[in-house]
């Protein structure tokens, strides 16, 4: 937390004071449409901040962050409708279960010195595998989906995660505001400079003492720990699980866009990222309908078109950019 | 410490190291003392670069073996001979580039610092050796050459070594601030006794700084004594020197 303020001039700390308190208070304000956008904007923030610790931190492109997500959410989802075990002791399985494909995936990436390129389809083979399992796995529902059930009497069971609207909302905002002051300490600490060493150049880390395997291998799986995570609350606010959504490739690419738009390797970047996209997802969407252009890929050209005028137009992302002009940062971090 | 009296700190014994046929470093021995300036010379392509892999293992040797302070350090990984305390600069400088240049040194003190408020003082402090403390808060992928040479030496000084290799770190470097590298060099060699291994073209610095010189021809030692009689000898005259001074 000290790390996070310590990194932000005066002007920034206001216009950070300001967006929490607008945050915070956000329900009381808006209707439950623009509230769930905000959601899935503070969820995508958190995916964001979660896959930039890999790859903005330590310079492994995951592409396949799905991965931990579907893990995540299935094995929290499993234990709470076959065993009756809630989400919070089911995060600790899910957060094991997402460490240990990380494991596997850094075994054979870091053991056999499979890197670049070849490291990050090793993570899209891991996500597919996982895809095509879960979809022969009867006992969760194959492709046909695993449910869970949704109680009248269980409304309110906020220790099962059995809340409204509201309720996952702050969920989100806390996991995003939990994952900024993890990421800026991490940025500020020795484990983070070693990262950052190893994205620049990891023979000369190893000269300066830093194990790159090791470090590697942390970088991963805290990533992969709080995608688990995420999965955990996906499970519990949509609770439905389809191996071909949790699991696609799209998810994955998702979870990378907000922070690549926003700034790879950047502290808000990623937040900054899912607070555009989401919202200019959603008003595509509106926007197509009030035209009456329902063809379908119609809204991903138009999306993609975006992006590219965005990548162009700031290459290394929009928070560098933003903070630049409204003097909210004393140094990029 | 050095182990027992009569090892030196750095043992190089008998050290081979092939690639594909070719031998780049072919039995070389040599041994330096704690407290030593010892310079490594000789023409390109003549397995410098190549034993100073081998002694920060960066490569492990084929044959032979590699002491450091009485224990066996060939074939370790580069951190943990980092860790044992030798450095290493590259001669093809390795700059974090898109980190400051007080980053980049706080990376290498945080090795033995507590933490980076500790780590990033002591890189302050060796800034202020070299000359680039000014420079603190620039990105490192933008220094001259010059600078990037001596942000080499501040990274790798900056992990507390008792052994330093030095790989070129003249090169590039004006008159002017290679007399300076020369007076830090010798300066931090005196204060803090720290042992210095150094590849080196530029014969002004050799002469000054070392106390001893190693010649290589095609991987293989030959000669090794005073400066002032390596550079009379003539085969390394022929190899070597003779070939300098006609450029």
């Amino acid at each position: 937390m000290s790390d996070l303020l310590a990194a932000l001039p005066a002007r920034g700390k206001i216009a950070l004071a300001l967006v929490v308190a607008a945050l915070v208070s956000a329900p009381l304000l808006v209707d439950r449409y623009v509230l769930s956008i905000l959601l899935l904007a503070l969820f995508g923030a958190y995916l964001g901040q979660a896959w930039n610790i890999l790859m903005g931190f330590c310079g492994l492109l995951s592409l396949g962050h799905a991965l931990y997500l579907g893990l995540g959410a299935y094995a929290s989802a499993a234990l709470y409708v076959k065993f009756g075990i809630g989400p919070w002791a089911g995060a600790f399985a899910a957060i094991a279960l997402g460490v240990a494909a990380a494991a596997a995936i850094g075994w054979l990436g870091f053991r056999f010195r499979i890197e670049g390129v070849y490291f990050s389809l090793l993570t899209i083979a891991f996500a597919e595998f996982a895809r095509i399992g879960f979809d022969n796995l009867p006992w969760l529902g194959g492709a046909a989906g695993f449910f869970l059930p949704v109680r009248a009497e269980e409304a309110g069971h906020w220790h099962n995660l059995r809340g409204g609207p509201i309720f996952f909302y702050y969920l989100a905002l806390a996991m995003a505001a939990g994952a900024l002051v993890l990421s800026t300490t991490l940025r500020a600490s020795k484990l983070g400079h070693a990262f950052l060493a190893i994205r620049e150049d990891a023979q000369a880390a190893r000269a300066l003492g830093v194990n790159v395997t090791r470090v590697r291998f942390v970088a991963l799986f805290i990533s992969a720990a709080m995608t688990a995570l995420g999965g955990v609350f996906i499970a519990f606010w949509t609770n439905n699980l389809f191996p071909a959504q949790i699991f696609d490739m799209s998810r994955s690419i998702d979870i990378i866009l907000a922070p690549i738009i926003g700034g790879v390797g950047t502290l808000f970047g990623p937040i900054v990222g899912a607070f555009l996209l989401v919202p200019l997802g959603e008003a595509l969407t509106e926007a197509l309908r009030e035209f009456g252009l329902n063809a379908p890929g119609a809204k991903a050209l138009v999306y993609g078109f975006l992006l590219m005028g965005i990548i162009t137009a700031t290459p290394s992302g929009l928070w560098p950019w933003l903070a630049r002009k409204l003097g909210l940062m004393e140094k990029q971090p | 410490m050095s182990g027992p009296d009569n090892e030196p700190l750095l043992a190089v014994i008998g050290v081979v190291k092939r690639f594909r046929g070719l031998t780049a470093v072919d039995e070389v021995s040599l041994g330096v003392r704690t407290g030593e300036i010892y310079a490594v010379i000789g023409p390109n392509g003549a397995g410098k670069t190549t034993l100073f892999n081998l002694i920060a293992g960066a490569v492990a040797p084929d044959e032979g073996e590699i002491r450091f302070a009485g224990a066996r350090i060939d074939g370790q990984a580069p951190e943990q001979i980092c860790a044992a305390g030798i450095a290493r600069t590259f001669q093809i400088v390795k700059p974090f580039p898109d980190l400051s240049v007080i980053d980049n040194v706080a990376i290498g003190a945080m090795l033995r610092a507590r933490d980076m408020q500790t780590a990033r003082a002591q890189a302050g402090d060796i800034l202020r050796k070299l000359d680039l403390f000014d420079k603190r808060g620039q990105k490192a992928g933008g220094l001259t050459l010059p600078d990037r040479k001596k942000l080499e030496v501040a990274r790798a000084l900056a992990t507390r070594p008792k052994l330093i290799l030095l790989d070129e770190v003249m090169a590039g470097l004006r008159p002017t601030e290679t007399d300076r590298m020369v007076a830090m060099l010798r300066d931090i060699n005196r204060t803090d006794n720290l042992t210095i291994v150094m590849i080196e073209h530029v014969m002004r610095a050799v002469m000054a700084l070392a106390t001893r010189v190693h010649v290589l021809h095609h991987g293989a030692s030959i000669a090794e004594g005073a400066p002032a009689e390596v550079t009379r000898d003539p085969r390394v005259v022929e190899s070597y020197l003779g070939m300098k001074a006609a450029h």
